[in-house]
């Protein structure tokens, strides 16, 4: 075992983590541990852009924004921070700029900007154009970019560490340690994958910067490696998670495989058809129609295939059309996503329209924090020195439904507002004792699953778990179809105590990672289920037949769900309790576009 | 050792689509176990069963998560976009998730190596870490002087296009490792590098060109490329690797870009 001493340390490089890093790193001794190399990360993914007020090409301001923000978010996003975002966006922006980013240009030399899905002017009125891009590689773009400033401020990496536990200075999964108690975190265990070698990494300041969790389903845009770790390690640590039965599911996805299309296709012109060629989003919104926020496209086309409308042999996807739209225009504002198409389905966009299904995509919930990336451990108190910013996170700004390009906008701005924080707390902060042994707990499950000589194999439990999250707790659910997920998940953790990993080696071994990596699935599902549960409503992502309509009087709330351990070790039990909305200027409206 | 899979069907959501029958599709993967007693490289094979649109990762997930979970590879994003699985595929380095199975004439076994000119860690993984190291010394960030203005800097569509092909580099190592004077001399910056540092070179906002063409006049610097192709062809973002390292031999003699 190895021990390090940094005032800071930030897990994960994604957007995020490396925005965190680049603030930390100039006012405080910084580390980035990331089981990735950083260019790897699925920021890279992001295609279509990231919105700002920057009023380049038509006239726009951040009220607006902020409003698209909040009723995109079916008023469950708390509009305090709803607001930094949408006001700090511009800044956002304009940094990124200034680092070198590549954005596309107007005639006039300054940052291009497209429509994107519920971004409006004044209120609704009209599509806007406030998206910031760089053709359909924007995430590309900003973590390449913002790897480039790390190179420059010669950042400290640990690249292909694993952090599997945080170190808090009470026990907090019994659910015992009273309001207002302070609690502190000390530190990360991590695990080198190059040498199998644990680490301790003692630090005033922890940031989280995880990213999603979007392999707790079959059909995805995640990548592999999004298993939600940050989430549920603070999970099992005893701290809550927000909102986590708000999954965002992404109308275009690549049918059958899910590769993300992105919404910078319908942004662009894209027109989504069913099989009697009708573009049927005009029924659905007609005001903004194929540009309507994604809940509502996915559902419509769900419903569209439900009701026999659907394309292809098995009437089982629609049609996204690009066909109108000039080749040279294409080439130049959607050249990858285009070739995903060919690529994979080969399928021609300037000729053929393109198979599309809602495909898992984003976590709408997560770790709680204040607007400060602050870590909350129940509705008021912080851990001390505890952050987190990215997907991982749940400010909240995206409430029940984020908004396209809202993401990347998130991940700027509360990455910085994270390191900046991060780093004045280790300023003051005094150095605590690490919990004696640390490593317990790593090494004990390290150990229970390479040493168990035969069980079962980790692919098995993990296809069954996706299997059961995409058909019953998408973008319908019933109480019956989450029973059953619930039902699943509880037999799959079980059976997960007699997972074993064949790898018994020590250097790289990914196979003993992955049976890791389900642990935290598992765990996440769990309370992704027990959420949509309980919320016996209609709200964003979250769309429960039984209950089709939003209900504010009784469901206006955050949803805070906790691991609480039971007699044993192995029995966890999750409990839900609620976290009020931050309401300033908007009260909560029909959600009509 | 040799293993026949069915694969585990997924009735609903494959895609009919260019649909193509299953083909059963035997790998010749080359094999390194760093902790066995006597390490040494050698070659094993596996058939699995392949739908249609498989990749080579589908494959090799395949085998990892059903017959052998020691093979040990990097992966993420399964589309082409995060630079992890650079491999040896037929003698051609590409990406494992982006290299179709019918596309490879499955009827022959399909061999995959890990890339070359980098120490081999573990079966396909190599330590990637002196191809960022090269990375880093050509100073990839924009070099600017003065105070950063209040707003964007401008820059023109014209001027933005100019370097556009050379920012779509995901690192992933393909061109580089393809280069046989990378092969025979791994001090050589290597491809990946040079096009890293043509992206800011040839940006009108970038005032650091000199210190790059000064980096790159090295002996082991651009004059090194002998013009191969090997990196254009192997390049999976499609980027013209050997005219932009053409583009920064010109610049050093005219110090025009
Ligand atoms: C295909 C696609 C397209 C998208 N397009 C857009 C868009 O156009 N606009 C928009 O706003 N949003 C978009 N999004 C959403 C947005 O890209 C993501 O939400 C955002 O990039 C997440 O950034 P992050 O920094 O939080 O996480 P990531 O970029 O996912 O980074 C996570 C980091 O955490 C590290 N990590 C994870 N677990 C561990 C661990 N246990 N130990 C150590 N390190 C760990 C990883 O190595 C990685 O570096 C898109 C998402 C996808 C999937
Ligand atoms: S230039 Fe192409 S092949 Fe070379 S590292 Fe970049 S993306 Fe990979
Ligand atoms: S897995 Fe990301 S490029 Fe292949």
């Amino acid at each position: 075992m190895q021990t390090h001493q940094y005032d800071v340390v930030i897990v994960g490089a994604g957007g995020a983590g490396m925005r965190a890093a680049l603030e930390s790193s100039t006012r405080a001794r910084t580390a980035v541990l990331t089981k990735l190399y950083p260019t790897r990360s699925h920021t890279g993914a992001a295609q279509g852009g990231m919105c700002a007020a920057l009023a380049n090409v038509e006239e726009d301001n951040w009220e607006w924004h902020t409003f698209d923000t909040v009723k995109g978010g079916d008023y469950l996003v708390d509009q305090d921070a709803a607001e930094v975002m949408a006001k700090e966006a511009i800044e956002a922006v304009l940094d990124l700029e200034r680092m070198g980013l590549p954005f596309n240009r107007t005639p006039e030399g300054r940052i291009d900007q497209r429509r994107f899905g519920g971004h409006t002017r004044n209120h609704g009125e009209a599509a806007v154009r406030r998206s910031c891009y760089a053709a359909d590689r924007t995430g590309h773009m900003i973590l390449q970019t913002l790897y480039q400033q790390c190179v420059k401020q010669e950042v400290s990496f640990f690249n292909e560490f694993y952090v599997l536990d945080v170190l808090l200075t009470e026990d907090l999964s019994t659910g015992e340690v009273p309001e207002g108690t302070p609690v502190r975190a000390s530190g990360v265990v991590a695990y080198e994958l190059a040498t199998g070698e644990i680490h301790v990494f003692r630090a005033k300041s922890v940031v989280f910067a995880t990213g999603g969790a979007g392999k707790i389903f079959k059909t995805t845009s995640n990548a592999h490696t999004l298993t939600g770790d940050g989430m549920a390690l603070a999970l099992r640590r005893g701290i809550p998670l927000e909102d986590m039965e708000f999954f965002q599911f992404h109308p275009t996805g690549l049918a059958g495989l899910g590769i993300l299309l992105s919404e910078a296709a319908r942004g662009e012109g894209g027109i989504l058809r069913n099989s009697e060629g009708e573009r049927f989003m005009e029924r659905y919104a007609p005001t903004i129609k194929d540009l309507a926020p994604r809940d509502m496209v996915a559902r419509a086309m769900a419903n569209e295939v439900r009701e026999g409308r659907g394309c292809g042999p098995e009437k089982d996807y629609v049609l996204l059309d690009l066909t109108h739209l000039e080749p040279a225009h294409i080439d130049a504002k959607l050249p990858d996503i285009t070739e995903f198409a060919r690529t994979y389905l080969g399928v021609e966009p300037y000729t053929e329209p393109v198979p599309v299904y809602p495909t898992a995509h984003y976590a709408m919930g997560g770790v709680p924090t204040t607007i400060d990336a602050e870590v909350l451990r129940n509705p008021t108190d912080v851990v001390g020195g505890l952050f987190a910013a990215g997907e991982v996170a749940c400010v909240s700004v995206h409430g029940a439904n984020r908004l396209g390009t809202n993401s990347l906008l998130d991940i700027n701005v509360f990455g910085k507002r994270a390191g900046i924080a991060a780093a004045a707390y280790a300023a003051t902060a005094d150095w605590l004792d690490l919990p004696e042994d640390p490593t317990a707990l790593v090494i004990g499950e390290i150990e229970r699953m390479r040493d168990k000589a035969q069980g079962e194999r980790v692919s098995d439990v993990r296809r069954e778990l996706q299997e059961t999250m995409d058909a019953n707790a998408q973008v319908f659910r019933t109480a019956e179809s989450l029973e059953k997920a619930r039902d699943d998940v509880r037999a799959l953790k079980k059976r997960y105590l007699s997972v074993s990993v064949q790898d018994k080696g020590r250097r790289f071994n990914t196979d003993l990672l992955e049976a890791l990596e389900l642990g935290f699935l598992l765990d996440l599902a769990e309370v992704v289920v027990a959420g949509a549960l309980a919320r016996e409503e209609s709200r964003g992502g979250h769309f429960r037949e039984d209950f089709p309509t939003r209900d504010d009087e009784k469901f206006l709330h955050h949803t805070m769900a906790y691991l609480r351990r039971g007699a044993t070790p192995d029995e966890t039990e999750v409990t839900l309790g609620t976290k009020p909305v931050t309401m300033t200027r908007y009260q909560p409206m029909e959600r009509k576009y | 050792m040799t293993a026949v899979l069915e694969n585990s069907a997924e009735p609903d959501a494959t895609p009919e689509v260019g649909a193509v029958p299953s083909f059963d599709v035997t790998l010749r993967i080359r094999r390194f176990n760093p902790e066995a007693s006597e390490a040494a490289a050698y070659w094993e094979e596996f058939t699995v069963t392949a739908y249609g649109t498989d990749r080579v990762l589908d494959a090799m997930h395949k085998i990892k998560w059903e017959v052998d979970g020691s093979l040990t590879f990097r992966r993420s994003c399964a589309h082409g976009i995060c630079g992890s699985d650079a491999m040896r595929i037929n003698g051609r380095n590409r990406l494992a998730c982006k290299a179709l199975l019918k596309d490879l004439d499955p009827s022959k076994p399909i061999t995959i190596e890990p890339i070359k000119g980098l120490p081999v860690v573990k079966d396909l993984v190599v330590d990637m870490e002196p191809f960022f190291a090269s990375y880093r010394e050509i100073m990839p960030f924009l070099i600017t002087s003065g105070n950063a203005p209040s707003a964007e800097r401008l820059q023109s569509a014209e001027q933005r296009e100019r370097y556009d092909d050379t920012t779509k580099c995901i690192l992933c190592a393909a061109c580089t490792s393809s280069c046989p004077v990378f092969w025979n001399d791994g001090q050589y910056f290597g491809p990946a590098a040079i096009v890293n540092a043509h992206r800011f070179i040839f940006d009108s906002r970038d005032e650091g060109a000199e210190q790059r063409l000064e980096i790159l006049n090295d002996k082991e610097g651009v004059w090194r490329c002998r013009t191969v192709f090997n990196c254009t062809e192997a390049c999976p973002r499609g980027i013209e690797v050997t005219k932009a390292i053409q583009e920064v031999k010109r610049a050093m003699i005219t110090r025009a870009f």
